[in-house]
C-alpha cells in the first residue's frame, strides 16, 4: 500500500465515521424525544393520592375485584407453595393489624371486622427510598408516585427493612412458574427471582389514560351495586379533586401518621 | 512473606484442608441458593433479614474490635501491645472479608452488587457502609504488612504510615457505627429505634472481638514459638471485662425503657425474644443461653483472681463471644422483624443450606485469618528468636 492509497481510505473510513456517528444521533435523538413526550391523553397530578372508603367495602365480593384487577394487571404470581414468601401488592387486612397501636377492646364491632383495603402508602416522606442504596426505588417528582426499577434492585432488602407498612414483597424465588400464561398481561414485565415487588400506583396505566386498575375495578363494583365506587383517586394538592372534596367532608385516617411518612392513602369509616 | 504460608506442619495442612472441605460443601449450597433464590433460606416477608445479616453485624464489630490493640499500643506507647497488635489488624481483616461476603451471600441479585456503586446514592446508610468497610480493609491491609515487613527486614516500619495507623484507629468505630445506624434510622421498628445502639453495638464489639483475640492468642501460644505475652492477654481481659460490663449495662437501659414506660411497641421485641409472644418462643432458649453465658461470663470476668488464671479467663472469654453472638449476631435482627408491621408474628429459624453457607463464610474467614497468622508468627518467630532466643519472651 503506498501512502497515497492509505491516505485515501483513511479519509474515507473518517469522514464514514463520522457521518455515521451523525446519522445515529439523529436516530437517537428522536428516540429520546418520543420516550420523553407524554401521550397528551395521560393523567397527572402533583401528588397522586388515595382514598378508600370503607363504608362500600364489607364483604369479600366487595374487595376481591380490586385486588384481582391489581395482580393480574401486574402479574403477581397468584399463591405460592410457602404462604412466608407470598407476593401481593394489595390485600385486606383488619383495623387492628392495620393500625396496630389504635386497636380498641371496645370498638365498634363492625368497624373490627371491616376488611381495609392496605396497599402501599406512596408516602411524601419515603423510608425505603431513604434506604435503598442504588436508587431502585425513588419517589417521582412529577407526581410523587413511588417507583421500583426491578431491573436495578440487588435484592438487598433493605426497603423491606424501612417500610413501616409491610408494603413490599420480595422474590424468594422464580414467581414466573405461579403465573397463570393464559392470564399474563404481556404488556407489563414478569419479574425474576431475588428483587423486591410492591404497588406502582399503576403509573403504566396513567401513563395511558387509564386510572389504576384497583380504581377502575372498584368503578366496576359500584355500577352494578348502583352506588358510589370505594375507591377515590385523585391529586391531593388539587383542591378541586374529587379526593380533596372527601377529605375535607369527611373524618379520615392515615396508617402510622406518627412516623413522619406523610402516607398518601386515606380511609375514611 | 507469602511464601511462608505454602511451608507449613502436617497440623497445617490438615487445618487448611478441613477449613477448605467446609468452603467446598458451602460453595455447593450456595450455587443451589444462586439457582433456586433467597427462598432456601428461612427468611419470609415478614422477617426479610435473617442469619446473614446478623453474622455481618456482629463480624463488623469484631473487625472494629481490632482498634482495642491498635489504640494502647500506638496512643499510648502501651509497649505490651506490640506483639499483638498484627495479631489484631490481621483479624480485623478476615471479619471484614467475612463482612462483604456475608452481605454478597444475602443480595437477591448478587451479580447486580456493583449497582451500589454504579449509582451511588448517599441517602442510603448501606452506601456509606460500603465506604467504610471498604476502607477498613485497605487500611488494616496496608498497615499490617508494611509494619510486618518492616519487622522481618528489622528496621522501624516507615514515617508514613503513623498517619495511617491514627486514621485507621478514628475509622474503625465508624465502621460499627454505621453498621448500627443501618438499623438504628430505620421508622417503625421499635427495637431498633434507639439512640443507644450504635453505643450498644461497640460496647458488644468490644468484649466479642478481644475475647476472640485472647483465643486466637492462647491458640497461637500453643501451637507455635511465638507468644503474644502473658500480661498482654491479661490487659486485653481487662478490655474484655469493662466492655462486658458496659454492653450489660446498655443492655439494662434498654429494658428499663422498655418496660417503665411501658409502650407495647417498646416492649414487644423483647417479650418475644426472652419469653415468647402470643405463644410464639422459638427463640426464647437461645436467648437465655445467652444471658446464662453473658451471666458466667461476667461472674468470671469481674474477680480478679479469676481472670488472672488464664484457663479460667478462655472459658470466660468463650462464654463472652458466644453469649455475643447468639444476641447480636441473631438475636438482633430477629427480634426487629417481630412482630411486623401488621403486629403479626412470622417466626424464623435458618435451614440447613443458610447454616451451612454461613458456615462455609466463616471457613472462609478463618482460612484467611489462618495465612495471615502463618505469615506473621512465621516472621515473629524468626526475629523475635533471634532477638531473644527463648520460648517465653518477657515484657519489657
Amino acid at each position: 500500500m503506498d501512502r497515497r492509497k492509505f491516505l485515501k481510505i483513511a479519509g474515507m473510513s473518517s469522514l464514514l465515521g463520522i457521518g455515521g456517528f451523525s446519522v445515529a444521533n439523529t436516530v437517537r435523538n428522536d428516540l429520546e424525544a418520543s420516550q420523553i413526550k407524554s401521550n397528551p391523553a395521560a393523567l397527572t397530578a402533583k401528588r397522586w393520592a388515595m382514598v378508600v372508603d370503607m363504608s362500600k367495602f364489607k364483604a369479600p365480593e366487595d374487595y376481591q375485584k380490586c385486588i384481582d384487577a391489581c395482580h393480574r394487571v401486574h402479574n403477581v404470581p397468584a399463591g405460592s407453595d410457602n404462604p412466608k414468601h407470598e407476593i401481593k401488592w394489595m390485600w385486606p387486612d383488619t383495623y387492628e393489624h392495620a393500625f396496630p397501636g389504635n386497636e380498641d377492646e371496645y370498638l365498634a364491632e363492625k368497624v373490627k371486622d371491616m376488611p381495609f383495603l392496605l396497599l402501599c402508602n406512596h408516602c411524601d416522606n419515603p423510608p425505603c427510598v431513604r434506604v435503598c442504596p442504588t436508587k431502585a426505588t425513588f419517589k417521582r417528582e412529577s407526581d410523587g408516585i413511588v417507583m421500583m426499577d426491578m431491573h436495578r434492585c440487588i435484592g438487598c432488602r433493605f426497603c423491606m427493612a424501612g417500610c413501616p407498612y409491610g408494603a413490599r414483597s420480595f422474590n424468594y424465588k422464580d414467581p414466573r412458574p405461579h403465573i397463570n400464561e393464559s392470564k399474563q398481561n404481556r404488556e407489563f414485565p414478569t419479574r425474576m427471582k431475588g428483587v423486591v415487588e410492591k404497588c406502582t400506583l399503576c403509573y403504566e396505566r396513567l401513563a395511558k389514560g387509564l386510572e389504576p386498575a384497583c380504581v377502575e375495578a372498584a368503578k366496576e363494583v359500584a355500577v352494578k351495586k348502583g352506588t358510589t365506587p370505594g375507591l377515590i383517586f385523585g391529586d391531593l394538592e388539587d383542591p378541586k379533586s374529587e379526593v380533596r372534596k372527601i377529605l375535607s367532608e369527611r373524618f379520615s385516617i392515615r396508617r402510622k401518621p406518627e412516623l413522619g411518612t406523610g402516607p398518601s392513602v386515606y380511609y375514611v369509616l | 512473606m507469602l511464601e511462608n504460608a505454602i511451608y507449613g506442619s502436617r497440623r497445617y495442612w490438615i487445618w487448611v484442608f478441613f477449613l477448605l472441605s467446609i468452603i467446598g460443601a458451602g460453595m455447593l449450597a450456595y450455587l443451589y441458593q444462586f439457582k433456586y433464590g433467597l427462598g432456601v433460606t428461612g427468611m419470609s416477608r415478614d422477617v426479610s433479614w435473617g442469619l446473614y445479616i446478623g453474622q455481618f453485624t456482629f463480624l463488623v464489630g469484631v473487625a472494629a474490635s481490632g482498634v482495642m490493640v491498635v489504640l494502647p499500643y500506638y496512643l499510648h506507647n502501651y509497649k505490651k501491645f506490640a506483639r499483638l497488635t498484627i495479631l489484631g489488624e490481621f483479624l480485623a481483616i478476615a471479619a471484614v472479608i467475612m463482612c462483604m461476603l456475608f452481605i454478597f451471600v444475602d443480595l437477591g441479585q448478587p451479580l447486580r452488587v456493583l449497582n451500589v456503586i454504579l449509582h451511588p446514592t448517599p441517602n442510603s446508610v448501606m452506601f456509606y457502609d460500603m465506604l467504610v468497610l471498604s476502607g477498613y480493609l485497605m487500611l488494616n491491609l496496608l498497615i499490617g504488612w508494611t509494619v510486618l515487613s518492616a519487622e522481618r527486614k528489622e528496621v522501624a516500619p516507615p514515617k508514613w504510615v503513623k498517619p495511617i495507623i491514627y486514621l485507621s484507629i478514628a475509622w474503625a468505630p465508624s465502621i460499627h457505627t454505621v453498621t448500627a445506624f443501618l438499623y438504628a434510622g430505620i421508622p417503625g421498628r421499635h427495637f431498633w429505634l434507639t439512640a443507644i445502639l450504635a453505643a450498644r453495638f461497640l460496647a458488644s464489639a468490644f468484649a466479642a472481638g478481644p475475647s476472640l483475640l485472647i483465643i486466637l492468642a492462647l491458640i497461637v501460644r500453643k501451637y507455635t514459638k511465638f507468644d503474644p505475652g502473658k500480661e498482654a492477654i491479661q490487659s486485653l481481659g481487662k478490655i474484655v471485662t469493662y466492655c462486658m460490663l458496659i454492653n450489660v449495662f446498655f443492655l439494662g437501659l434498654e429494658l428499663f425503657t422498655a418496660f417503665y414506660s411501658q409502650i407495647p411497641g417498646h416492649m414487644h421485641s423483647f417479650v418475644y425474644l426472652y419469653a415468647g409472644l402470643h405463644g410464639h418462643n422459638q427463640l426464647v432458649p437461645i436467648m437465655w443461653v445467652s444471658s446464662i453465658l453473658a451471666a458466667i461470663a461476667v461472674f468470671m470476668l469481674v474477680f480478679p483472681q479469676i481472670r488472672k488464671n488464664e484457663s479460667l479467663l478462655a472459658v470466660a472469654c468463650i462464654a463472652t463471644f458466644f453469649s455475643l453472638w447468639i444476641d447480636k449476631g441473631f438475636g438482633l435482627v430477629v427480634g426487629g422483624f417481630v412482630p411486623n408491621p401488621f403486629e403479626r408474628i412470622t417466626e424464623y429459624w435458618p435451614t440447613l443450606p443458610e447454616a451451612i453457607i454461613t458456615m462455609a463464610v466463616w471457613a472462609i474467614g478463618f482460612l484467611v485469618l489462618t495465612i495471615l497468622y502463618k505469615i506473621a508468627i512465621s516472621v515473629k518467630e524468626e526475629v523475635v528468636f533471634d532477638k531473644y532466643g527463648e520460648r517465653q519472651i518477657k515484657a519489657e
